[in-house]
């Protein structure tokens, strides 16, 4: 089935909700869900899924394959061994 | 936990910087009477209200519509202060009541904003219907919005529909090379957009929504993050720019990254200017420009003074048992009148007794240099909880008010945060050196004005040559001023340059 998620790293920003063109976004907690039943991935409407256009978050959305849309990286432009070493400095202080 | 910024020397400046020099009465002039009725009473953009008046942001727009590299979308925190942070974001009808709330609470406040966490105009609805319910309840709060600029052209009438006289538009840069530098991409039209083409849309609706806004006489006020490195030479450009365009005040705020926010500036260890690289651009661009010099840098759901927050004491459960009807609002709209009234009095009594010249209402203004024999400006600190006076015990205080001090004038420069020295606790002096850091921050200082000050701290001030004063306690911040200025004149220590500081 053609349908993208919303996992648990989504911050409930509201952005992706008012683009979808199906209404498949709820707004849920802990999380954002999206209704699999009515999301098309945008076909047809947009040349790219919506949600994961807008999302500013890594990895927040993913596919049936459960890869990330927006992988690590993608959208802040820190590289993951950044991120990486970066937690670890955090978590040691 | 908040890091200390700027505690870097700041070294008095001297004469004009560029060629807009001239008297006070001249740039009062150019002001009109319409502008500074609509900003006398409004904290983010008058010195003088900022004093007085307290404002509310109240988050309500979660979305954004762009990426900048100071900013972490994940980040959610109630103890730290600093732009895009939010305790819990508000539905509209939330919003509405916590402000109904706060105006009662807080007869001086004048002013409800929203800014974010998110971008307002990302979030029209929310931010809209909020505006609406809050003019249809209390139409004597101000109403204003702070924005990126990528969705405002399509907004202005909206905001103008709306009575929305107050909009800043964060404007970090011109050119879009700058840009790509700064935002990594932008949604636009359905789409990601990155890079240079990402940064050329952003700046291009930026100025156009500027343009569109000044044609329909909606004040503006330009924000911009100083990033050095990145846009510090450029800013001047950019205020250029602005000012030609008809905004009203520029203010240029400092970069705030730290790796522990997640920003991309902060893991990547961007660093943040000093308070002097920040004080030297605010009066390289003064020439062209009516700066800010008294922003705090908010959260986007702040509560109060501008150097305070009491958001904590308004949270939903605490509002949730108050009956808000009519008689409600009756009873605090009378108080917030009353309240005007007497911060205007007290301001006009204030102004009839100082010996200074009137004090600058909105903006602050070079000086021309002074002669010898009148004695050199002196940067001064002053604690204050706010009502213009010297009012504040020195171990109290979060923050120092920096003022220039002349012959002709005492002039907010900036402000510099601290820990509290006496937290009231057995730790007092205890553990780190509160008390070292509190001196370090007001480096190049040569006084410092509270209403009390300890033993311990009047010791160690004045071993680093700075002169604790609290002979003026609930006097006018510019009066005690400029008459320890003058005591100082008097005692010949204005003749020769400032004293190099001694370590705390």
């Amino acid at each position: 089935m053609m349908a993208l998620e919303i996992v648990e790293s989504c911050v409930n920003c509201w952005a992706c909700e008012p683009l979808c063109p199906n209404q498949a976004i709820v707004a849920a907690t802990p999380h954002f869900l999206i209704n699999a039943d009515k999301c098309t991935e945008c076909l047809g409407d947009h040349a790219k899924p919506q949600c994961a256009e807008i999302c500013p978050i890594e990895g927040a959305i993913v596919n049936e394959l459960n890869d990330p849309i927006n992988p690590i990286g993608s959208l802040t432009g820190i590289p993951p061994e950044r991120w990486a070493a970066a937690r670890r400095e955090i978590a040691a202080r | 936990m908040t890091p200390d910024p700027n505690v870097s020397s700041i070294v008095p400046k001297s004469g004009c910087t560029a060629g807009s020099c001239g008297s006070k009465a001249d740039q009062m002039a150019g002001m009109p009477e319409h502008i500074r009725r609509k900003v006398e009473d409004h904290p983010c953009y008058s010195e003088k209200a900022h004093h007085h008046y307290a404002r509310m942001h109240v988050a309500v727009a979660p979305a954004c519509n762009i990426q900048c590299h100071y900013c972490n979308r994940k980040y959610d925190c109630a103890n730290e202060s600093r732009p895009g942070v939010v305790s819990e974001v508000l539905t509209p009808e939330q919003a509405v009541r916590k402000t109904l709330a706060v105006a009662a609470a807080i007869p001086q406040m004048s002013v409800l904003g929203i800014a974010g966490p998110g971008d307002p105009l990302a979030n029209p609805e929310r931010t809209f219907a909020t505006f609406r319910g809050i003019a249809e309840k209390m139409p004597d709060i101000k109403l204003c919005v702070s924005t990126n600029g990528l969705a405002l052209p399509d907004h202005v009438d909206a905001l103008a529909a709306c009575n929305i006289d107050h909009v800043t538009i964060t404007i970090n840069c011109v050119d879009a090379d700058v840009g790509a530098q700064i935002y990594p991409w932008i949604f636009w039209q359905g789409e990601r957009i990155r890079g240079r083409e990402a940064a050329r849309i952003l700046i291009e609706r930026q100025q156009l929504g500027l343009e569109m806004l000044v044609a329909r006489g909606i004040l503006v006020k330009v924000n911009s993050v100083l990033i050095p490195g990145v846009n510090d030479e450029h800013l001047k450009e950019v205020s250029r720019v602005v000012k030609a365009k008809g905004a009203f005040l520029h203010n240029v705020m400092p970069l705030i990254a730290e790796a522990e926010h997640g920003t991309f500036y902060g893991l990547m260890a961007q660093r943040s200017p000093s308070a002097e690289e920040l004080q030297d651009l605010q009066d390289a661009c003064e020439g062209d420009m009516n700066m800010m010099r008294h922003c705090r840098q908010c959260r986007a759901d702040a509560v109060g003074l501008l150097g305070e927050d009491r958001g904590a004491e308004f949270t939903l459960e605490k509002i949730a048992g108050l009956n808000i009807d009519d008689a409600f609002l009756a009873s605090a709209k009378a108080v917030r009148d009353a309240t005007k009234q007497k911060i205007t009095a007290a301001l006009e009594e204030q102004q009839r007794r100082t010996e200074l010249p009137a004090p600058q209402a909105v903006i602050s203004f070079h000086r021309r240099k002074p002669s010898a024999d009148e004695g050199r400006p002196v940067l001064m600190a002053v604690a204050t909880k706010g009502g213009g006076l010297i009012n504040e015990h020195f171990g109290h205080a979060r923050e120092f008010l920096i003022y220039q001090v002349s012959t002709e004038s005492a002039k907010l420069i900036g402000h510099r945060k601290t820990a509290n020295y006496c937290s009231g606790g057995d730790s007092c002096g205890e553990e780190e050196d509160v008390l070292g850091n509190i001196i370090a921050a007001l480096a190049g200082c040569e006084a410092v004005l509270c209403s009390k000050i300890g033993f311990e701290p009047w010791g160690r001030l004045e071993a680093a040559g700075i002169a604790p004063n609290g002979e003026h306690p609930m006097e006018p911040i510019e009066a005690a001023l400029a008459a320890v200025w003058q005591e100082m004149r008097a005692a010949g220590k204005l003749r020769t340059p400032a004293p190099a500081q001694r370590c705390a």
